[in-house]
């Protein structure tokens, strides 16, 4: 009794530092256990766990490191397609039927072998459900109604799919890639169904993978913990992963600096540079596939004119911009696919040339400028960014009226097409060319109640022509071509579209100097922690 | 508290509402009043919160953000976007939208949320034991330092005491939260390394604690598990005492005013006169007759703490309701927002109720 009241006196006494010690009341060991290793990370984006559910960041990262694909693509050359469960696999000649064969020897958490049953359910599964990231596989021609003729395991090793179309294997095997093409145990899933939720309420929060570490434990916004998967094939180096929910970058620096943190995943430009150069932390960076643009809104008279559009294109210092605002965590890009993917092209040819903007407009009849507005995100740093903006088009005679916003105010007024110019953020949602292609170059029914909303259709930009060019690239089946045929619609549509591509995110992890080998992606997905030691 | 708090109401008038019993003429009619007085504030409760729920609920349809947005995400086909739409009944009329949100809640369905797809109720048994715990703790804290901090200032007005009392005042009120989260973090944690950083517990103990009632302290302590109670407690040091600072401000801040008026009381001068000691002045009449006003200080700075503190839970990735109604609130997750804005609500009425009931047994004369 009288210890507990003195500690609820010491901690009452938070000022009086010296009546702790005196206690004996001390604070955890600063340095983190040998065998675990601890994220300081924002994860309050984890919806579920449930990898033909998630798509969110941190969700996706996580289902990357439990659960296993057919296929994936390796970090350090992320255009080759590799097998993870997937031993090789063969197209037919129309290009509708893929059969693949599995590699022995994965297998789950709960010690029994990856199945083509398994494979089989968990795409199907994927269809069923159709939540967020299903269209993914949806894309294919699977529904609820035919997932179970057109995706099927004919022996314990071989998976058909048939696609209604004929499809590139490349676009098939990059979807196929991504998180939500994750394989999951059908019998451990089926024995938490509830109703007819295929072990979806059970999934979010608990793992059936035969990736290199399992979910034990998820607490929304505080903690998620993973352990060594102990019959996986790849036995991951450390044996258990803490992911801790601190939201405040300079908390996380802090708990960096103490030993309880050993990586870091949300320091701001600031903070980067400021551990850059100390040699007790490593500072890794990756390109996100995550691009910041503006978009034009083609119904406003003025910005519909191509000489307008270029001038703006013009008139922004890009360099400055990256430099003054977001020199590590941005860089300059300017066309649609981001560095990383296959297909990427990474000329950058627009700089600021107020001159030549400036006569552009002139030729347009606005050589006085014109007025008009520009919604943003009113966070950091796109504020920042904006004000930059603001002040770039200013020289050339265009007088943006700033309208800053919450982050789904911005995408709400853009998806209603209500915009003068906003910027947005875009993610790829699936490690193929097409998930940016389609989004930034398709727009087939420009109407009011068109079906497919593209990024193309909030800018309101009419392109048959283009969009069938689009088409054609996905069609290809020949790698090489298709991503050459990528490569030429970006350069056309650097030119021509209302869109002005300005960065790509860049990840950034800062790491103890003794902690290595966190291979980091272009995905979340493809973010690994099986080779990370601590020293 | 509860005890005391429900035997007034609870106890029904002698002799029921006409019968008046012959003996005892004043003590019947005073209880009946004091009945009626607690059924009035009680009647009142739901006409409070239908209020809040109208309000919350109109300003959160006029916010310029598409709450199907949150569900379906950004990515989704029109038809799938639309069907979200009927689904949530957004095609209605406003009224009929609020209307059958009222017959959901009447039923204690506060719906789903759409951003962590959990049942709001779920969500809110889940957030608000780190709540409750941060504030309570705050809340002793702030009581215990600051009622002798201001009944000291008010003994000694004028003198040295009182200035740094006062200045000591001003500067918790007037200091951001945000900012003594960080300096506190930044001595405590980075610096001297005497405290624990953010978070609830430490890595040690992650998982080690069965959740039983959400209050990591008393999970602790259930469990028997004496050093995950002492690492959660001093996880909650930093926190609370940010949050007690700037409560101490104005608990201390009061108690002064409070004190005051009553030091120049005749009968303060009359006890001097005949002789009493200071100590029997100060704390056994003067603080004694502080105490109702008081109350109302304290249940009203409770109240402004279990509904969460933004800032002092992100710099301290407390996992709490103050965080989880400004995230709903920010993707338009109106299930969650209301659902929060109404406990919030709910906990302003109680804490109400309870002072008013307090009231009535500390002080004779309120009847």
């Amino acid at each position: 009794m009288l210890t507990r009241r003195s500690v609820l006196l010491a901690s009452a006494a938070v000022a009086s530092v010296p009546m702790l010690a005196r206690l004996g009341v001390r604070p955890a060991a600063a340095q983190t256990p040998a065998n675990v290793l601890v994220f300081a990370k924002q994860i309050d984006d984890i919806i579920s766990l449930d990898p033909h559910e998630a798509f969110e960041y941190t969700a996706s990262e996580i289902a990357g490191n439990v659960y296993q694909k057919l296929v994936t693509t390796p970090n350090s050359d992320p255009a080759s397609l590799q097998g993870e469960l997937a031993e090789k696999w063969e197209v037919s000649s129309d290009n509708k039927t893929f059969t693949f064969t599995l590699r022995q020897g994965p297998k789950f958490a709960s010690g029994k072998p990856v199945t083509a049953e398994d494979v089989a359910f968990s795409l199907s599964r994927a269809v069923i459900l159709n939540k967020s990231p299903a269209f993914i596989i949806n894309q294919f021609g699977f529904t609820r109604d035919n997932v179970a003729e057109r995706i099927r395991a004919t022996d314990p090793r071989t998976v058909v799919l048939r696609t209604a179309e004929p499809t590139a294997a490349s676009f098939l095997l990059y979807c196929l890639s991504a998180a939500v093409g994750s394989v999951v145990e059908k019998a451990t899933v089926m024995s938490h169904v509830q109703g007819d939720d295929l072990g979806n309420a059970w999934l979010k929060q608990n793992s059936a993978g035969s990736g290199p570490y399992a979910v034990r434990q998820w607490k929304a916004s505080e903690s998620v913990m993973l352990d060594a998967n102990p019959n996986a094939d790849h036995q991951p180096k450390v044996k258990r992963i803490i992911m801790r929910h601190i939201a405040d970058p300079s908390a996380q620096l802090l708990g960096l600096q103490r030993g309880d943190v050993d990586i870091a995943r949300n320091l701001v430009a600031d903070q980067v540079k400021q551990v850059e150069k100390d040699p007790k932390f490593s500072v890794q960076y990756a390109r996100k596939a995550s691009l910041m643009y503006l978009s034009l809104n083609q119904k406003h008279p003025i910005l519909s004119k191509p000489e307008v559009r270029q001038a703006i294109k013009l008139a922004l210092d890009y360099d400055a911009i990256q430099k003054n605002i977001v020199p590590t965590t941005y860089a300059v890009h300017q066309a649609f696919l981001p560095a990383g993917l296959p297909g990427a092209l990474t000329e950058h040819p627009f700089s600021k040339n107020t001159a030549e903007a400036k006569a552009l407009l002139a030729k347009a009849g606005h050589a006085d400028g014109f007025e008009v507005a520009l919604d943003y995100f009113s966070g950091a740093p796109t504020s920042d960014i904006a004000q930059a903006i603001q002040a770039n088009l200013a020289e050339i005679g265009i007088r943006l009226q700033m309208l800053p916003g919450e982050q789904r105010a911005v995408i709400t007024k853009t998806r209603a097409r209500q915009h003068d110019i906003a910027m947005v953020r875009w993610g790829s949602d699936y490690f193929d060319p097409h998930s940016n292609a389609e989004a930034f170059s398709i727009n087939l029914d420009n109407s009011e109640n068109a079906k497919n909303r593209t990024i193309a259709w909030r800018a309101s930009w009419e392109i048959p022509e283009l969009s069938q060019k689009t088409l054609a690239a996905l069609k290809e089946t020949d790698s090489e071509k298709r991503s050459a045929m990528y490569v030429d619609i970006q350069k056309e549509h650097q030119q021509v579209s209302p869109f002005v591509i300005m960065l790509q995110e860049i990840e950034v992890a800062v790491s103890r100097a003794a902690v290595k080998g966190f291979d980091m992606g272009p995905m979340n997905d493809r973010h690994s922690y099986t080779n990370i030691t601590k020293a | 508290m509860s005890d005391t708090a429900t035997s007034p109401a609870a106890a029904p008038p002698p002799g029921g509402p006409s019968g008046q019993p012959a003996g005892g003429r004043n003590r019947p009619s005073a209880l009946r009043l004091r009945f009626q007085a607690v059924s009035g504030t009680l009647a009142s409760i739901p006409i409070t919160l239908f209020g809040l729920v109208l309000v919350t609920f109109f300003i959160g349809r006029v916010v310029p953000i598409d709450p199907v947005l949150a569900i379906v995400g950004d990515r989704a086909p029109q038809d799938v976007v639309e069907a979200a739409r009927l689904q949530l009944g957004l095609d209605q009329p406003l009224y009929v939208q609020f209307w059958r949100y009222l017959g959901q809640i009447v039923t204690g369905d506060l719906g789903r949320s759409v951003m962590t797809s959990n049942p709001v109720t779920d969500d809110i048994i889940r957030f608000f034991p780190a709540t409750f715990e941060l504030a309570t703790l705050a809340l002793i804290i702030a009581m215990l330092l600051g009622i002798p901090l201001g009944v000291l200032a008010a003994t000694r007005q004028g003198s040295w005491v009182d200035q740094a009392v006062r200045l000591f005042c001003l500067a918790g009120h007037s200091l951001p939260v945000f900012v003594l989260g960080l300096i506190s973090l930044l001595l405590f944690y980075a610096h001297w390394g005497v405290l624990p950083g953010p978070g609830r517990q430490s890595i040690f103990y992650e998982g080690m604690v069965d959740t039983r009632t959400g209050i990591l302290t008393l999970d602790a302590l259930l469990a028997g598990d004496w050093g995950a109670f002492q690492d959660a407690l001093l996880h909650l040091a930093q926190p609370a005492g940010v949050l007690a600072m700037f409560s101490l401000a104005y608990i201390a801040r009061m108690t002064r005013a409070f004190m005051l008026n009553e030091l120049k009381s005749e009968y303060v001068t009359t006890a001097r006169a005949k002789g009493l000691s200071r100590g029997t002045i100060v704390w056994g009449h003067a603080f004694r007759n502080t105490a109702v006003p008081l109350v109302t200080v304290l249940a009203m700075t409770y109240a402004g703490l279990l509904e969460g503190a933004v800032l002092t839970e992100t710099i301290f990735s407390w996992p709490g309701l103050g965080q989880y109604l400004t995230v709903s609130l920010l993707n338009a997750d109106m299930n969650a927002v209301l659902g929060a804005t109404l406990v919030v609500g709910l906990i302003y009425v109680v804490l109400n109720l309870l002072s008013d009931l307090l009231y009535r047994l500390l002080d004779p004369r309120v009847k």
